[in-house]
């Protein structure tokens, strides 16, 4: 593992609704190190957009807050950065890629120039040489043609086009963090495909780490190196990619990858987590998916489970994996990857 | 484009063919004839008249002859105005009105737009308050309201400017002002709400995530595409600005092209009636046309369905 580069540190975020307080985010902490992928899973509501936006302080001023915690990018707390150093660092060292493809470029502006904008504004590029980077990217994330493209409008390209272009914004001045917010789940299937390797292409030429957002674990062991599994606003899980799949060891992992539909499944029916996420205008006492977990103990309803390190790079909440906590069989088909961890033939 | 062009200004001669021979109907529909409520004149005078403008003939071949005459430009001569030809009545009565009417135009926008470009940008801040407030005022307060108030302050008392008349740039402040009050409140509270929308779309994060400014992301991505439903609401507005605003004429005294439209209707002054929507349909066509342009101009969408492919 290389080194460290980005530090987030028990972070907590509530956004100011009329119904209240929701806390969206509860305490999150993770490393990125250089050039390495770190997927941040999870269902909808668990805090994955809102982490990630925090990072480049892209949430929304008048009703979130960040209500204590640190980010710590190149010795610095983003959380304390004024917006003016912030504007310096967006684009340049962090910068990000969205889940829309259709609706992510600006409809009135040339292609060429959406993707000109950052060089100029931090590359110290004259117009005639951003425009000649421009074109060497149009190139480098496969778009052909580039001396026509360049001068045509999103509504010219089609949806795995206009990723590409996203794509090309965003790594056009190198930085060294780049987050992908879904940047495949508004793509068909082959098209993701493509996506994925020229990211994973892309990050080995410019030695870029990346937080990948994601729901979709198939995308998960194609892309990470790492996974953190988030739920209720907390990372629940978090591990290199073999140990999250092979050697899970919160119930929520277990039924997140239960719940991946797979090929050589027997049974017909898709398995579904019961009940749904808590609601964070009032986070529950104890561990947030406590109710809709069946290994649940009573301490889970009345104390929060801290990190338990399972190994140096793997941790998980849960108080199942408390010295004293009664053994439980996890579900079959976990149990089954398990074996296959434990005789390392993954 | 050319091509474009030229279908867009048949579909024009269509609606305007259309609209003359609607007009020339509803008017010939309408009880009475230009002499018959003149009391001096006996029955026999009386069709002598209406023999010579030939009111007697079957409304086909008058429709027929009218619209003959049309094609070839000539609107006709009018009844009530010793027998001047209409274009020239059109001609002397539209200058004041369409400099009136490109002016409110003109200021209306610019202010219109600048005020919810600001509102916008200092969303749910006094300026934002300010600006809906003006806004408000400017919707529900009649024109002529503020037209009474600018006489009597800056001309009355102030003596700033004067009261009423038509004789040069000064004369045309004051109505001119009054009648742009609605057009900036029209343009304040649309672009307002479209700016906020158009702030909260994705193109607008990812300029952020660009290091951009909020008053670059603002001019260089928001506002060209707030502008675009904008432009819809002001061709018509525009028309109705141009072809005079009857009230606002009257309170200052200028001889505009509304006062003299409401006489010709009350005197059954057929060709007047005629020539006059004629030229506001025109108008409006031709604006309707500069209107789909700008479209074009702003939205490079709709550059493309209009003929030129880049492909």
């Amino acid at each position: 593992m290389g080194k460290k580069i980005l530090e987030v540190n028990d972070l907590h975020i509530s956004f100011h609704t009329f119904a209240g307080e929701v806390q969206a985010i509860r305490g999150v902490d993770f490393d990125l190190y250089e050039g390495e992928t770190l997927a941040i899973v999870g269902e909808s509501g668990s805090g994955k957009s809102v982490t990630t936006k925090s990072i480049m302080k892209l949430l929304p001023k008048h009703n979130s807050e960040i209500k204590s915690g640190k980010i710590i990018f190149q010795d610095k707390d983003i959380v304390q950065a004024t917006e003016k150093q912030m504007q310096k660092i967006r684009g340049k060292d962090i910068s990000m890629i969205f889940q829309d493809p259709m609706t992510s470029l600006n409809p009135t502006m040339t292609i060429g120039k959406q993707i000109m904008e950052p060089l100029i504004k931090h590359g110290n590029f004259k117009k005639s040489e951003a425009r000649k980077q421009t074109l060497k990217l149009l190139d480098l994330v496969g778009i052909p043609k580039p001396k026509i493209r360049i001068k045509q409008y999103p509504h010219q390209f089609s949806g795995g086009m206009r990723q590409r272009v996203v794509i090309a914004i965003a790594l056009a001045c190198a930085p060294k963090i780049l987050i992908a917010d879904e940047p495949t789940t508004a793509l068909d299937v082959t098209i993701q495909g493509q996506i994925l390797e020229l990211m994973k292409d892309l990050q080995q030429q410019i030695e870029t780490s990346i937080i990948f957002i994601t729901h979709d674990l198939g995308v998960v062991a194609n892309v990470a190196d790492r996974v953190a599994v988030m739920y209720g606003g907390k990372i629940v899980e978090v591990g290199t990619v073999d140990e999250i799949f092979y050697n899970p060891q919160h119930p929520y992992t277990w039924g997140l990858i239960s719940s991946m539909p797979s090929l050589d499944g027997m049974d017909d029916e898709l398995y579904v987590i019961p009940g749904s996420p808590p609601d964070l205008l009032k986070p529950p006492k104890g561990d947030a998916f406590a109710p809709r977990n069946r290994y649940a103990m009573q301490i889970d309803l009345e104390k929060e489970p801290p990190m338990f390190k399972v190994s140096d790079t793997h941790y998980a909440a849960t108080w199942l994996l408390h010295p004293n906590a009664p053994k439980v069989e996890p579900p079959q088909n976990i149990q089954d990857r398990m074996q296959k961890f434990s005789k390392g033939a993954y | 484009m050319a091509k474009y062009l030229t279908q867009r200004i048949i579909y024009m001669i269509i609606t305007l063919f259309i609209i003359a021979s609607l007009t020339f109907f509803l008017m010939k529909f309408l009880p009475g004839t230009p002499f018959q409520n003149e009391e001096k004149l006996t029955e026999e005078q009386r069709i002598i008249l209406d023999e010579k403008y030939g009111l007697d003939d079957p409304l086909p071949v008058q429709y027929a002859n009218y619209m003959i005459n049309i094609a070839k430009g000539d609107l006709g001569v009018s009844f009530q105005y010793d027998n001047q030809p209409v274009s020239s009545l059109l001609l002397k009565r539209i200058g004041p009105s369409l400099t009136l009417g490109f002016q409110a135009m003109f200021i209306g926008t610019i202010i219109g737009i600048m005020l919810g470009v600001l509102a916008a940008l200092f969303q749910n801040t006094w300026i934002d308050y300010g600006s809906t407030f003006l806004a408000v005022l400017g919707k529900s307060i009649p024109s002529f309201v503020f037209a009474a108030l600018l006489q009597y302050y800056i001309g009355v008392k102030l003596e700033w400017l004067p009261v009423a008349s038509w004789n040069g740039f000064s004369y045309s402040i004051m109505p001119t002002i009054a009648l742009a009050i609605f057009p900036i409140a029209t343009a304040a509270r649309f672009m307002r709400t479209e700016l906020i929308e158009v702030f909260s779309s994705d193109y607008i994060t990812l300029a952020k995530a660009k290091g951009n400014s909020r008053t670059e992301v603002a001019i260089k991505h928001a506002i060209r595409n707030a502008l675009i439903p904008l432009i819809t609401v002001l061709g018509p507005m525009a028309v109705s600005l141009m072809t005079g605003s009857m009230v606002i004429e009257q309170i200052f005294s200028i001889p505009g092209i509304g006062e003299q439209f409401v006489k010709s209707i009350q005197t059954n002054d057929f060709p007047i009636i005629m020539g006059t929507t004629i030229f506001f349909a025109f108008l409006l066509v031709v604006i309707i046309l500069i209107v789909d342009i700008l479209y074009g101009i702003i939205d490079p969408r709709i550059r493309l369905a209009g003929g030129d492919k880049h492909e």
